[in-house]
């Protein structure tokens, strides 16, 4: 069982993955957007490595009727942890350049699924949190309603429809898993006669 | 064989008396089967134009989409408006305040947008109050009125406010001649030839908008009536029409047509600013009001201003010229080439159109036939380009299309008529509903009109519409002009009288900065309470200061005690909103004022005296959510010199209950 050496293509693939995870440090992740016949323009909420963007106020005073708890950026302790999650990714992508091994890069490549995996419960569970955990004074309240945004793609809400999809800072990171499974696809497939 | 002729002519007479009493063609006849889709705008589609419509006597200026003649805004301008608390806050009660005091109504006349390079820019609307005489700017990016300059010396603001190319100036000419403020006034009106004078008032428009009473020039005792800038060519010069060149003070209406041909007076605005730095300006005391609004504070402050410089026409010769035109002119109005002044002679039977050229030609050599009032007066024929023959009868206002083509309302025969400015050949006419006044070309006045729609507003509107009593709904008519004769598209009903109006290309005001909510982080209002953790009330003997907040569904506090019989208590409500169109209303009962209105992240102030014991209720008035009914408050008023302590709360039953 030896360490096979990774091919300089997939050194520069490396490179780029470094520099996804990097990149997404500065531009949101994920985003959930709002319609409603009374905002044409629509409402969003933008979750960025180290906060929540977007129309903040403006949804925080609207689920004052349903009594859904004010969203703020100090009450979520993943905003403290994530950009260092994502900066040690991008560090470890760049140090698996020297590194060189396809076993390491295989191994990453796990822990970066594993983490996606964990980070999507995590995202479940304040979902199912803020959508459930409802004021019983609220002035709005149907029967067996809850308001919890979908993971991912459309849910109707009451009158708004809600769109929970990647933002750019995803597709960066979406990028970034893609090109470290073509990596170790190539240098365990391909690479095979080495 | 005379019977026979006899009888023969009584047959034609009777056949065409019938024949001309049928009832005389209506718009429904003059619409073509297309007009509808011309004039149509979908649900939910914008407007090409706004269209900024004077109120005429309600004091106000009103928008509407053109070509849908939907009205979207009133916006108040001179006269009071319960309905926004415009007069009836604390903040707007300054812009209301004259050297008389304050005045709740005027009478709006002209609306004028504001240049580049004699083009519409889309940053301001100024419009003249007549009563009262005073200027006002409203900010397009906000829709409010921003600004308001009284004018000294000056009775019945009439010809304002006109604008020069680059918006250096807007002018103002008095209709009524007066004794000047600074002269006393306290003289026999049968001595208006030798007491009574005329100013014209040249106003200066700063970077921001921001207006200063620069210069007035005296003339002799005349009825200034309408105003163009020159351009072009003819920048730096300004024309005034005139009547009652007779000088009459009783029945003008007979003692002021008495002339074959009245004036149009040019002036030489660049030379008058020479005068004025040369040192000829005379300071005169007098006295003034200049009110602004505070985007910061959104509060508006006056100020009593005490001077002004004035220039006298008669002995400063090459600043004014008078050019005859017949008879009582009316409209003044410059081609966008800036090359011809058309004067509108409403008693004439024919336009005089005068060329810039003869007249710059006129005054170098002296083609003078004596003076009025010590200003030299120029050769009819010198400054003529030539007359439109047999127009119609009483010619008004005068727009252009840009395309080489002048069109003029006429009140007497109710029709516009389209003509050719270079052959002055009269091209098309089309007959309007009724007795039609100013007419608007979005720019056509400008050097740039955009020519596709022509509207005319209208004095008489008996049945165009359901009639309401004996006051009947004020109206305009839109006209397609792109082809080669005119086309009824709409007639549309507007407020008060639609004097004169500007449009504009819509994209050319909404992509040009336009404010959708005030941040609450700028506000600056002396009395802001930038959230609910602000609010709170306070005591200096009588007066109360309640600090509220408002934002969907309650006000901060909503239940306050401890107010007294005679208190002077000042709401001033903060919208906490930071939403596009979400604003609040604030209204209390018994209050004998008006409702607040309040913009997202605005704060406004109402004044309010209770006069009786008991509970108060009070409300937001502007449907602002689900809850705005539980939008909701109670003030408690107790004896005056009750010892009920002064106390506020909102979500907590307060005070406690003593057993
Ligand atoms: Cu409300």
């Amino acid at each position: 069982m030896k360490n096979i050496k990774i091919s300089s293509l997939s050194k520069v693939l490396l490179v780029i993955t470094g520099l996804l995870f990097f990149g997404a440090l500065f531009v949101p992740m994920w985003q959930i957007q709002l319609e409603a016949p009374q905002y044409p323009e629509g409402l969003v909420l933008r979750l960025h490595a180290n906060k929540i963007g977007g129309d903040v106020e403006i949804i925080n005073g609207l689920n004052h009727y349903i009594g859904m708890a004010t969203l703020h950026t100090e009450n979520f302790f993943e905003f403290k942890v994530l950009p260092y999650v994502f900066g040690t990714f991008a560090l470890i992508a760049i140090l698996l350049v020297f590194v060189a091994k396809r076993k390491a890069v295989l191994a990453f490549l796990i822990t970066y699924v594993v983490f996606i995996a964990l980070a999507a419960v995590d995202f479940y569970r304040w979902n199912y949190e803020y959508g459930h955990n409802l004021d019983p004074n609220a002035a709005i309240r149907v029967p067996g309603m809850a308001y919890q945004p979908p993971l991912i793609g459309y849910k109707q809400l009451l009158n708004f429809g809600a769109y929970s999809i990647p933002d750019t800072g995803g597709w960066m990171l979406t990028a970034a898993g893609i090109l470290l499974f073509l990596i170790v696809l190539k240098e365990y497939k391909f690479n095979k006669n080495n | 064989m005379k019977n026979k002729f006899v009888k023969a002519i009584f047959a034609i007479a009777l056949g065409s008396a019938l024949f001309t009493s049928c009832k005389p063609k209506n718009s429904g006849d003059a619409v073509s089967g297309d007009a509808a889709q011309k004039a149509y705008v979908a649900p939910g589609k914008y407007d090409e134009f706004y269209n900024f419509v004077s109120g005429g006597f309600s004091g106000q200026l009103s928008v509407y989409g053109l070509p849908s003649g939907r009205l979207f805004r009133v916006i108040p301008v001179f006269s009071v408006d319960p309905e926004k608390g415009w007069g009836y806050s604390e903040e707007t009660k300054p812009m209301l305040n004259t050297s008389n005091g304050f005045v709740p109504w005027d009478d709006l006349h002209h609306t004028e947008m504001s240049q580049t390079n004699g083009e519409v820019d889309g940053r301001w609307v100024f419009g003249n109050a007549n009563n009262t005489p005073r200027i006002a700017r409203i900010d397009l990016k906000t829709f409010k009125t921003a600004e308001i300059i009284e004018l000294p010396n000056s009775g019945g603001n009439h010809s304002s406010p006109f604008i020069t190319e680059n918006t250096e100036y807007v002018v103002a000419g008095t209709r009524f001649s007066v004794p000047a403020d600074y002269a006393n006034g306290d003289v026999a009106i049968n001595t208006y030839k030798e007491n009574f004078k005329g100013h014209i008032s040249f106003v200066k428009v700063g970077k921001e908008g921001e207006m200063d009473l620069a210069f007035q020039i005296v003339t002799p005792g005349v009825n200034f009536d309408l105003s163009h800038a020159g351009k072009g060519k003819s920048h730096g010069w300004f024309f005034f029409s005139c009547y009652n060149t007779e000088q009459a003070n009783t029945l003008l209406e007979v003692n002021a047509s008495q002339r074959d041909k009245d004036f149009i007076m040019a002036v030489n605005w660049k030379k008058a600013e020479e005068y004025i730095k040369a040192g000829k300006g005379k300071k005169q005391t007098v006295k003034y009001a200049h009110n602004k609004w505070n985007e910061k504070t959104h509060t508006a402050t006056s100020e009593i201003k005490n001077e002004v410089l004035v220039l006298d026409a008669a002995a400063l010769k090459d600043i004014c010229y008078m050019i005859p035109c017949p008879k009582s002119p009316h409209g003044c109005d410059v081609d966008p080439t800036g090359e011809y002044i058309v004067g509108s002679g409403k008693l004439a039977a024919l336009i005089p159109v005068f060329s810039f050229d003869k007249l710059m030609g006129a005054i170098k050599n002296k083609k003078f036939e004596g003076d009025y009032g010590g200003i030299n007066v120029v050769k009819y024929e010198a400054a003529l380009h030539g007359e439109v023959q047999k127009p119609g009868l009483g010619p008004l206002h005068t727009e252009f299309d840009g395309r080489g083509n002048a069109y003029t309302t006429f009140f007497v025969s109710s029709e516009v008529v389209k003509w050719d400015i270079k052959s002055l050949k009269v091209l098309d006419r089309v007959p309007t509903y009724y007795s039609v006044g100013h007419l608007c070309i979005p720019g056509g006045d400008s050097k740039k009109p955009f020519g596709k729609y022509l509207i005319a507003y209208n004095k008489i509107t008996k049945d165009r519409y359901l009639p309401t009593g004996p006051e009947l709904a004020q109206s305009a008519q839109i006209f397609d002009i792109s082809g080669d004769k005119m086309e009824l598209v709409l007639d549309f009903p507007t407020i008060g009288e639609p004097h004169y109006a500007q449009a504009a290309p819509a994209d050319l005001i909404r992509n040009n900065g336009q404010l959708k909510f005030y941040k609450i982080a700028d506000n600056n209002h002396p009395f802001v309470a930038k959230g609910e953790k602000e609010a709170k009330v306070t005591r200096k003997g009588n007066r109360v200061d309640v600090y509220m907040t408002s934002i969907r569904s309650h006000f901060a506090p909503d239940n306050i005690e401890g107010i007294k019989v005679g208190d002077e208590v000042y709401f001033h409500v903060t919208n906490l909103e930071q939403d596009w169109d979400v604003p609040h209303g604030f209204a209390i009962k018994g209050a004998d004022n008006g409702e607040l209105l309040i913009m997202p992240g605005e704060t406004a102030t109402l004044k309010w005296v209770p006069k009786k014991t008991g509970i108060w209720p009070m409300y937001c008035t502007d449907f602002c959510s689900a809850l705005h009914q539980e939008m909701q408050g109670y003030v408690r008023v107790s004896p005056a010199g009750s010892s009920v302590p002064l106390s506020w709360s909102v979500g907590t039953n307060l005070p406690k209950a003593t057993k």
